[in-house]
Protein backbone atom coordinates (compact mmCIF):
# COMPACT_ATOMS: atom_id res chain seq x y z
CA UNK A 1 0.00 0.00 0.00
CA UNK A 2 3.14 2.13 0.78
CA UNK A 3 4.72 1.27 -2.32
CA UNK A 4 1.43 2.42 -4.49
CA UNK A 5 1.00 5.71 -2.60
CA UNK A 6 4.47 6.88 -3.67
CA UNK A 7 4.07 5.53 -6.83
CA UNK A 8 1.56 7.43 -7.53
CA UNK A 9 2.93 10.72 -5.75
CA UNK A 10 5.64 10.52 -8.29
CA UNK A 11 3.77 10.11 -10.95
CA UNK A 12 1.68 13.43 -9.99
CA UNK A 13 5.15 14.73 -9.30
CA UNK A 14 6.59 14.29 -13.21
CA UNK A 15 3.08 15.95 -14.66
CA UNK A 16 3.62 18.51 -12.43
CA UNK A 17 6.95 19.29 -14.19
CA UNK A 18 5.97 18.59 -17.16
CA UNK A 19 3.09 21.23 -16.60
CA UNK A 20 5.85 23.59 -15.61
CA UNK A 21 8.35 22.56 -18.52
CA UNK A 22 5.27 23.33 -20.91
CA UNK A 23 4.94 26.56 -19.66
CA UNK A 24 8.44 27.58 -19.34
CA UNK A 25 8.87 26.28 -23.19
CA UNK A 26 5.26 26.45 -25.90
CA UNK A 27 5.51 29.63 -27.83
CA UNK A 28 2.34 31.33 -26.75
CA UNK A 29 -0.16 31.98 -24.19
CA UNK A 30 -3.23 29.29 -25.81
CA UNK A 31 -0.70 26.31 -26.03
CA UNK A 32 0.66 27.35 -21.97
CA UNK A 33 -2.49 27.48 -20.87
CA UNK A 34 -3.26 23.89 -22.05
CA UNK A 35 0.00 22.61 -20.75
CA UNK A 36 -0.61 24.36 -17.23
CA UNK A 37 -4.35 22.96 -16.98
CA UNK A 38 -4.44 19.70 -18.49
CA UNK A 39 -0.82 18.46 -17.10
CA UNK A 40 -0.85 20.17 -13.82
CA UNK A 41 -4.57 19.28 -12.49
CA UNK A 42 -3.58 15.31 -13.74
CA UNK A 43 -1.10 15.89 -11.94
CA UNK A 44 -2.74 17.03 -8.94
CA UNK A 45 -5.07 14.48 -9.49
CA UNK A 46 -2.20 11.56 -9.35
CA UNK A 47 -1.03 13.32 -5.88
CA UNK A 48 -4.37 13.42 -4.13
CA UNK A 49 -5.09 9.64 -5.10
CA UNK A 50 -1.69 9.04 -3.73
CA UNK A 51 -2.48 10.78 -0.89
CA UNK A 52 -6.13 8.97 -0.56
CA UNK A 53 -4.64 5.45 -1.11
CA UNK A 54 -2.91 5.96 2.52
CA UNK A 55 -5.54 8.14 4.21
CA UNK A 56 -6.66 7.46 7.58
CA UNK A 57 -10.14 7.60 7.38
CA UNK A 58 -12.99 7.53 4.95
CA UNK A 59 -13.75 11.71 5.39
CA UNK A 60 -10.08 12.17 4.33
CA UNK A 61 -10.87 10.42 1.16
CA UNK A 62 -14.18 12.11 0.71
CA UNK A 63 -12.63 15.08 1.34
CA UNK A 64 -9.27 14.68 -0.82
CA UNK A 65 -12.27 13.70 -3.78
CA UNK A 66 -14.17 16.95 -3.10
CA UNK A 67 -10.95 19.12 -3.22
CA UNK A 68 -9.88 17.27 -6.64
CA UNK A 69 -13.02 17.64 -7.76
CA UNK A 70 -13.47 21.22 -7.15
CA UNK A 71 -9.86 22.20 -8.36
CA UNK A 72 -10.94 20.46 -11.91
CA UNK A 73 -13.78 22.46 -12.27
CA UNK A 74 -11.88 25.63 -11.03
CA UNK A 75 -9.24 25.13 -13.60
CA UNK A 76 -11.57 24.97 -16.43
CA UNK A 77 -13.53 27.54 -15.21
CA UNK A 78 -10.12 30.12 -14.96
CA UNK A 79 -8.64 28.38 -18.38
CA UNK A 80 -11.46 29.82 -19.85
CA UNK A 81 -11.53 33.12 -18.36
CA UNK A 82 -8.02 33.60 -19.05
CA UNK A 83 -8.12 32.89 -22.48
CA UNK A 84 -11.23 34.95 -23.26
CA UNK A 85 -9.17 37.76 -21.81
CA UNK A 86 -6.00 36.97 -23.70
CA UNK A 87 -8.22 37.27 -26.73
CA UNK A 88 -9.70 40.76 -25.53
CA UNK A 89 -5.69 41.86 -25.41
CA UNK A 90 -5.27 41.09 -28.89
CA UNK A 91 -2.68 37.76 -28.64
CA UNK A 92 -3.88 35.90 -31.65
CA UNK A 93 -4.18 32.34 -31.46
CA UNK B 1 7.16 8.25 4.50
CA UNK B 2 6.76 12.06 6.31
CA UNK B 3 10.02 12.96 5.44
CA UNK B 4 9.18 11.41 1.57
CA UNK B 5 5.93 13.82 1.55
CA UNK B 6 7.41 17.03 2.86
CA UNK B 7 10.13 16.23 0.17
CA UNK B 8 7.49 16.32 -2.64
CA UNK B 9 6.45 19.32 -1.19
CA UNK B 10 9.62 20.80 -1.23
CA UNK B 11 9.58 19.90 -5.47
CA UNK B 12 6.40 21.47 -5.51
CA UNK B 13 7.64 24.73 -4.17
CA UNK B 14 10.72 24.44 -6.41
CA UNK B 15 8.29 23.50 -9.42
CA UNK B 16 6.62 27.04 -8.71
CA UNK B 17 9.81 28.96 -8.69
CA UNK B 18 11.04 27.63 -11.54
CA UNK B 19 7.27 28.60 -13.37
CA UNK B 20 8.10 32.27 -11.93
CA UNK B 21 10.53 33.19 -15.40
CA UNK B 22 6.89 32.84 -16.60
CA UNK B 23 6.27 36.24 -14.80
CA UNK B 24 9.03 37.59 -15.66
CA UNK B 25 9.64 37.07 -19.77
CA UNK B 26 5.94 36.52 -20.61
CA UNK B 27 5.02 39.06 -23.34
CA UNK B 28 1.24 39.53 -21.93
CA UNK B 29 -0.84 39.98 -18.79
CA UNK B 30 -2.48 36.58 -19.68
CA UNK B 31 0.61 35.21 -19.44
CA UNK B 32 1.24 36.35 -15.62
CA UNK B 33 -2.42 35.38 -14.69
CA UNK B 34 -1.51 31.81 -16.11
CA UNK B 35 1.52 31.41 -13.37
CA UNK B 36 -0.97 33.22 -10.95
CA UNK B 37 -3.10 29.69 -11.83
CA UNK B 38 -0.19 27.76 -11.42
CA UNK B 39 0.50 29.59 -7.94
CA UNK B 40 -2.87 27.87 -7.04
CA UNK B 41 -2.99 24.20 -8.40
CA UNK B 42 0.43 23.73 -6.76
CA UNK B 43 -0.55 25.32 -3.85
CA UNK B 44 -3.42 23.16 -3.27
CA UNK B 45 -0.64 20.06 -3.81
CA UNK B 46 1.52 21.32 -0.88
CA UNK B 47 -1.64 22.28 1.22
CA UNK B 48 -2.55 18.39 0.66
CA UNK B 49 0.48 17.10 1.52
CA UNK B 50 0.92 18.91 4.54
CA UNK B 51 -2.48 18.10 5.75
CA UNK B 52 -1.49 14.25 5.86
CA UNK B 53 1.80 15.04 7.76
CA UNK B 54 1.00 17.78 10.25
CA UNK B 55 -1.37 20.03 10.04
CA UNK B 56 -5.05 17.96 9.05
CA UNK B 57 -6.86 21.22 8.85
CA UNK B 58 -5.09 22.39 5.63
CA UNK B 59 -7.29 20.15 3.64
CA UNK B 60 -10.05 22.96 3.98
CA UNK B 61 -7.60 25.70 3.15
CA UNK B 62 -7.22 23.80 -0.58
CA UNK B 63 -10.87 24.01 -0.98
CA UNK B 64 -10.97 27.49 -0.27
CA UNK B 65 -7.95 28.19 -2.39
CA UNK B 66 -9.25 26.59 -5.38
CA UNK B 67 -12.49 28.78 -4.87
CA UNK B 68 -10.29 31.56 -4.76
CA UNK B 69 -8.63 30.46 -7.68
CA UNK B 70 -11.65 31.10 -9.87
CA UNK B 71 -12.36 34.13 -8.08
CA UNK B 72 -9.00 35.95 -9.11
CA UNK B 73 -9.58 34.62 -12.69
CA UNK B 74 -12.81 35.89 -12.63
CA UNK B 75 -11.85 39.44 -11.24
CA UNK B 76 -8.69 39.55 -13.96
CA UNK B 77 -10.49 38.46 -16.96
CA UNK B 78 -13.44 40.87 -15.81
CA UNK B 79 -10.54 43.54 -15.95
CA UNK B 80 -8.80 43.02 -19.44
CA UNK B 81 -12.54 43.02 -20.87
CA UNK B 82 -13.38 46.08 -19.78
CA UNK B 83 -16.18 46.17 -16.90
CA UNK B 84 -19.83 45.45 -17.19
CA UNK B 85 -21.71 45.58 -20.67
CA UNK B 86 -25.16 47.35 -18.78
CA UNK B 87 -23.43 50.68 -19.02
CA UNK B 88 -23.18 50.50 -22.51
CA UNK B 89 -26.89 51.39 -23.71
CA UNK B 90 -28.01 54.69 -21.74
Amino acid sequence: MTVLSIGLILVGCFFFLAGTVGLLRFPDVYSRLHALTKADILGLGFLLLGLAVQASSWMVVLKLFIVWWLALTASAAASHLVARAALAEGVEP
Amino acid sequence: MNAFLLGTALFLLINIGVGMIRIFRGPSAADRMLTAQLFGTTGIGVLALLSVTTIPAALDVALILALLAVLAAAAFSQRIRGTDRTRERP
